[in-house]
């Protein structure tokens, strides 16, 4: 085995990672310190919360969920985990699984919620009762029930995973459709307001290979399986190419990004409440919506008279490999 | 050198050395969308891979948002 020829940034030590963007080399431990930084930057930054505050981390089993949730573990931060169980054939058992063994090995408290035991549905399910694409249902599902499980804990803030990469292709895809509502709304932290818990995302300042790496180094067993029916969506194809992009021109993702947090949020600051509306209490389950019934109720309802529905039936193209 | 990949996970043997950056422009593949890991422990871009190292890539890209 012939060693590597370059060094780490700041010790000269043997790198293990090359990151364009800093135009810099890192070994291990070099590469877990901009980690720790980069979210604590993040966490300051945006004022997000604070040692003194209960966290509930969202945490699917992938690399994200789970290197933030060790991150603020490690930097003293009381946070605990929510895990939902989406109905996603083998790929949901997996992930549940990988939670689990994480929460176990650190005596670490999980919160779970299963969409098929408790609600009637599964993802699958959903997408063809519904008939729309399985991220559609996904998402809102997830979003539906950290708010509503942030808010029962009695919790000071939900934060997710969202690293530069999502975040970054979120953004690219609200920009091409110039959608100002989104637009106004992605920003790192959102405060608690009308029924909604403070909601944050502290590895904003990551990119995913990052945050993969700290995983590898951490010696974190997370799913490195992608979801089966993610595969090929429009999310992964703004990513393949803002890093397409980033290879010819390191750092524009970030810049891309940030920028717009520093320089255009500010700008879209007033749009957040005309883009919601006038909000009221769902008449079921008492969420905010601007309905008489929330979209969750409704999608509930929907989903759950249907025939269960088995994962292989709603796989896109990419999937089915 | 045997490489190791994911989604669809699979095992490709390729012949000679090469750096990391040269397989991954060899196999089509982003250096900012993987990670690569050699016999166990991750390597940079400018790294030399043997013939008898264990190579795996691993994707670092995740479709949920």
């Amino acid at each position: 085995m012939v060693a590597s020829g370059s060094k780490c940034k700041s010790c000269k030590e043997p790198a293990v990672i090359d990151l364009a963007r800093h135009n810099a080399n890192f070994c291990a431990e070099h590469l877990l310190q901009l980690c720790r930084r980069q979210m604590e930057k993040a966490i300051d930054d945006y004022s997000m919360f604070g040692k003194d505050d209960r966290l509930l981390v969202a945490v699917s089993g992938g690399k994200d969920s789970l290197a933030l949730w060790d991150m603020l573990l490690e930097a003293g931060y009381q946070a605990d985990g929510l895990y939902i169980g989406l109905g996603i054939g083998d790929y949901s058992e997996a992930s549940g699984a990988h939670v689990r063994n994480f929460a176990q090995e650190r005596g670490l408290t999980l919160l779970t919620v299963d969409l098929r035991d408790e609600y009637g549905y599964d993802i699958p399910t959903a997408s063809r009762a519904t008939k729309r694409v399985p991220c559609s249902s996904c998402g809102m599902s997830k979003r539906h029930l950290f708010d509503k499980a942030a808010l029962d804990g009695g919790y000071d803030a939900l934060v997710t995973g969202h690293n530069l990469d999502d975040e970054a292709a979120v953004l690219l895809g609200n920009v091409l459709q110039w959608d100002v509502g989104y637009l106004a709304r992605q920003f790192p932290v959102l405060e608690a307001r009308n029924g909604f818990p403070r909601k944050a995302k502290p590895l904003v300042r990551l990119t995913e290979r990052e945050t993969a790496a700290w995983c590898v180094i951490r010696d974190i067993d997370y799913l490195v399986e992608e979801c089966p029916i993610a595969a090929g969506n429009r999310h992964l194809h703004h990513k393949d190419v803002l890093n397409r992009i980033e290879k010819e021109s390191p750092s524009t993702k970030s810049a891309f990004y940030l920028n717009f947090i520093e320089n255009m949020a500010p700008l879209l600051a007033g749009q957040t409440a005309a883009a919601t509306g006038d909000l009221n209490d769902c008449a079921q389950c008492g969420a905010p919506t601007t309905n008489e019934v929330c979209a969750f109720c409704r999608l509930v309802e929907t989903a759950s008279a249907h025939e269960p529905v088995p994962v292989e039936l709603v796989l896109g193209k990419r999937g089915r490999r | 050198m045997l490489v190791k990949m994911r989604n669809p996970t699979r095992e490709v043997e390729m012949s000679g050395g090469r750096s990391v950056n040269r397989l991954l422009d060899d196999l089509d593949l982003v250096r900012e969308s993987h990670l690569v890991i050699r016999n166990g422990t991750l390597v940079p871009g400018d790294a030399r891979l043997d013939h008898d190292d264990v190579i795996e890539i691993r994707p670092v890209i995740s479709g949920g948002a």
